[in-house]
C-alpha cells in the first residue's frame, strides 16, 4: 500500500487572463516508508502540488480531477476543510526551507514544542519529557535546558533540525519536506540529510522531499519525480532515472548541474528557452519548445512510457533513446 | 601581479553591539579580514550562513560601517567616507543582491529599474529610453521587456535585470551576493555564463559571495573560506579544490553532495555545532569541530596567512582513524 497515491491530478487557477493550468494529470506515488524525491525549476509546480496535497491551494485555485489516495483509503480532494485540518500536523506534517517560518521567535522552544501537542492527553510533564527526546533524537546539545532558550538562540542548522523535530514529534504517516537544506552549507545539508533519513528510518514514516538540488536527491531518496511545466515527465527509482534518464528534459537537467562537470569550465551547459506560458499549454509535448529531438510526434500529446519496472517517462521516444543516453 | 589591485581590504573587523545594560557587549561579525581583488578577476567568498559573507561585502561597498581596518579601492581609502563622497565610488563599484524579486520594485518596469542609476548618478545628456534597450541586450533579454513589470518575469529574468542594473553605470567591480541562490541548474548556468562573458567584454573584477562549492569551482579565480568572520583558507581556486590545506576547507569540499547515487563518499564528518559569536573558542576557533585537532589548537591562535592552521593538510589527507569511517 502507498502512503500517498497521487493519480490524474490536475489543479487549475482562474485568473484575469484567463484558467492557468499549474498541474496536468499529476501521476506518483509516496510508498510506505520511501524517500520520494521532486525535482524540478521553479515554477515547474513543485509548491502548488504541496498545496494541493494538504488542501491549501489559494482561493482561485481548484483541483479539476484527479485524486490523492492517503494511506489506501482516503480521498483528500474530497475532504472538508475541517477534516484536512485535523488530518494536518498528526497524519501530514511539513517542513520548510526557512526553519524561522515554522517556528515562533518570541515563544521559548520548549513552550513551542508542548504546545503542538495539544491533541494528546498526556499530562506536561510527560509532554516535555516527549519534546526534550525528539530534541535528543535531531541531536540538538543540552535537550534538557534548550526546551528554555528562543529559537534566535539556535544556530540556522540546529533550528532547522528542531523544525525537523517538531515535524516527526507527532509520528506522522507522511513527511513533506520542501527545500529543507537550500539555506544551509554543504557540511550541514549532509548532516540534516543523513538525520533526515535515520528518523525516517526509525518512525517509519514516508517522506516526500522537495528540492532542485539534484545531488542531494541523488543521495538521500529512493524513487524521485521529475517535474517540469506542472507534468510529471519523468518518475522511477533514483538510481534508474539518473543513470539512464529517458526524458529530454531529465537529460538536459543532469547535464547542466556543474557538480557533473568536473573539470573546471568556464561556459556551462544551459537549457536555451522558457517554460511555456501555462495559459495556453501547448498541445502535444509541454518539453517541444526546448528540445534538441522535437519532431512531428511532438505535436500530439505524450503517453507515459514504461521504460523499465517503475521507470515511466512522458516521451514518445522513451523506450529508444533511454539505454544510448545512459553512461553519457 | 605588477599592477596594483582594484580593491585591496586590510584587516577589517566589523563589530555589532548585543545585549542592553550591564550585558552589553559586542560580536565581530566580521573579524580582522585581508584579501585583494585584481582587475580582470573573479574572487569568490565561501562559507555557511552566517560566517560573515554579507556583512563583509556590505562593508567593502560602505554600507556597513566598519571598526578597524583599512579598505582602498582604486587606489583611495574609501572606509568612513561620508554618504555624499561614496556616491562616485559606488558608479565603480556595483552591488547585486540577494533575492532578485525583492530587490526590484514591484512599480516599476524594467526599463525604468535598469536606467534608475542613471537618473540617481546623473544621465549625462542619455536617452534613457536607447540606454535600456542597450543594457537589456546586454544581458540578453529581448528590449522589448523594457514595459514589463518585475511580476511578469521568471527568477532567471529577474536576475538578468539585475545584473543590467549593476553594470549600468560601467563599474569596475561588481559585489554578487548569492547570485545564482534559488535558481534552478539551468538557470543557474545562465546567470553565471552572463557574468563571466560580462567580465571578460568589460573587463571588470567580481566579488562573489555563495555557499555553492560547485559554483565556485567553475567561475572564480581564487577563493577565500570564511568562519566565524575569518578567513581559514584563500588561494588559487584549481589549486585548492584539488588539495585543501584548512580541514574545514576538507570537510566543505568532501561533504558537497553530487548527483551520482552510486559514488562512495569519503567523507570528512563535522560535528554539527557551530560556535557561538557570542562565545568563541580560544585558540584556533575551528578545534572544536576538527578532526585533527592537537593540543596546540585548543590555546594558541593560527599564525597568520593563507592557511589559517597551525598543521595544514597535506594533499588526500585523511581525518584521524577513529573518526574516519564515522
Amino acid at each position: 500500500m502507498s502512503t500517498l497515491a497521487i493519480s490524474g491530478l490536475n489543479v487549475v487557477f482562474s485568473t484575469e487572463d484567463g484558467p492557468l493550468h499549474a498541474l496536468k494529470d499529476v501521476t506518483f506515488d509516496v510508498p510506505e516508508r520511501r524517500i520520494v524525491g521532486i525535482v524540478g525549476e521553479s515554477g515547474c509546480g513543485k509548491s502548488t502540488l504541496i498545496n494541493a496535497i494538504l488542501g491549501l491551494l489559494a482561493d482561485n485555485g481548484t483541483i479539476s480531477g484527479g485524486e490523492v489516495l492517503f494511506e489506501g483509503r482516503d480521498d483528500l480532494t474530497q475532504f472538508t476543510p475541517r477534516q484536512m485540518r485535523d488530518l494536518r500536523g498528526p497524519r501530514i506534517s511539513t517542513v520548510f526551507q526557512d526553519p524561522m517560518g515554522a517556528l515562533n521567535p518570541v515563544l521559548s522552544v520548549g513552550r513551542q514544542m508542548i504546545n503542538i501537542q495539544y491533541r494528546s492527553d498526556q499530562s506536561k510533564e510527560q509532554k516535555a519529557a516527549r519534546a526534550i527526546e525528539m530534541l535528543k533524537l535531531v541531536r540538538i546539545p543540552d535537550a534538557d535546558s534548550a526546551l528554555e532558550r528562543y529559537p534566535h538562540q539556535f544556530s540556522g542548522g540546529m533550528k532547522q533540525r528542531i523544525a525537523i523535530a517538531m515535524a516527526l514529534m507527532m509520528e506522522p504517516a507522511l513527511l513533506i519536506a520542501d527545500e529543507p537544506t537550500t539555506a544551509l552549507d554543504a557540511t550541514l545539508e549532509v548532516t540534516t540529510i543523513e538525520l533526515l533519513k535515520d528518523l525516517q528510518e526509525k518512525i517509519g514514516c514516508s517522506v516526500m522531499f522537495i528540492s532542485h538540488h539534484l545531488g542531494v536527491i541523488a543521495e538521500l531518496c529512493d524513487d524521485v519525480v521529475v517535474m517540469y511545466a506542472g507534468e510529471v515527465v519523468e518518475r522511477g527509482p533514483v538510481r534508474e532515472v539518473f543513470q539512464h534518464p529517458s526524458h529530454p528534459y531529465t537529460r538536459r537537467l543532469l547535464e547542466c548541474d556543474p557538480a557533473r562537470q568536473t573539470e573546471r569550465t568556464r561556459i556551462l551547459p544551459t537549457i536555451p528557452g522558457e517554460i511555456p506560458d501555462l495559459r495556453a499549454r501547448p498541445r502535444g509535448c509541454v518539453f517541444a519548445a526546448r528540445c534538441l529531438d522535437r519532431h512531428e510526434g511532438c505535436d500530439t500529446p505524450q503517453p507515459d512510457i514504461v521504460v523499465a519496472p517503475g521507470h515511466a517517462a512522458r516521451c514518445n521516444l522513451a523506450g529508444q533513446t533511454a539505454r544510448e543516453g545512459a553512461g553519457a | 601581479m605588477s599592477e596594483d589591485p582594484i580593491l585591496k581590504v586590510e584587516k577589517v573587523e566589523v563589530s555589532f553591539p548585543v545585549g542592553r545594560g550591564l550585558n552589553r557587549s559586542a560580536i565581530l561579525g566580521v573579524a580582522g579580514v585581508s584579501f585583494e581583488v585584481r582587475r580582470g578577476e573573479t574572487f569568490a567568498l565561501v562559507g555557511e550562513s552566517g560566517s560573515g559573507k554579507t556583512t563583509l561585502a556590505r562593508a567593502v561597498n560602505g554600507l556597513q560601517k566598519i571598526s578597524t581596518g583599512a579598505i582602498t579601492f582604486e587606489g583611495g581609502r574609501i572606509d568612513g567616507l561620508r554618504k555624499s563622497a561614496m556616491k562616485p565610488i559606488r558608479r565603480r563599484m556595483s552591488m547585486m543582491f540577494q533575492d532578485p524579486v525583492g530587490s526590484l520594485s514591484p512599480r516599476m518596469t524594467v526599463g525604468d529599474l535598469v536606467t534608475e542609476p542613471y537618473r540617481i548618478h546623473g544621465a549625462d545628456g542619455r536617452n534613457l529610453r536607447e540606454e535600456a534597450a542597450r543594457l537589456l541586450t546586454l544581458v540578453g533579454l529581448p528590449a522589448d521587456f523594457a514595459t514589463r513589470y518585475p511580476h511578469q518575469l521568471s527568477g532567471g529574468q529577474a536576475r538578468r535585470v539585475g545584473v543590467a542594473r549593476a553594470i549600468a553605470l560601467d563599474p569596475a567591480l561588481v559585489i554578487a551576493d548569492e547570485p545564482t541562490a534559488g535558481l534552478d541548474v539551468s538557470v543557474q548556468g545562465e546567470v553565471l555564463n552572463l557574468l563571466n562573458d560580462l567580465r571578460e567584454r568589460l573587463g571588470l573584477a567580481m566579488v562573489i559571495i555563495t555557499h555553492n562549492l560547485h559554483v565556485v569551482h567553475h567561475v572564480a579565480d581564487r577563493t577565500a573560506v570564511m568562519y566565524l568572520g575569518r578567513f581559514v583558507e584563500t588561494g588559487e581556486t584549481g589549486t585548492m579544490f584539488a588539495a585543501p590545506r584548512h580541514p574545514y576547507t576538507a570537510a566543505l569540499l568532501s561533504a558537497n553532495p553530487e548527483p551520482d547515487p552510486d559514488r562512495i563518499h569519503d567523507r570528512i564528518t563535522l560535528p554539527a555545532e557551530v560556535p557561538s559569536l557570542l562565545s568563541r573558542p580560544s585558540g584556533c576557533e575551528f578545534h572544536t569541530r576538527c578532526p585533527w585537532v592537537q593540543e596546540t589548537c585548543r590555546t594558541v591562535a593560527p599564525p597568520p596567512g593563507d592557511v589559517a592552521c597551525h598543521f595544514p593538510l597535506a594533499p588526500g589527507a585523511k581525518p584521524p582513524a577513529k573518526e574516519a569511517t564515522a
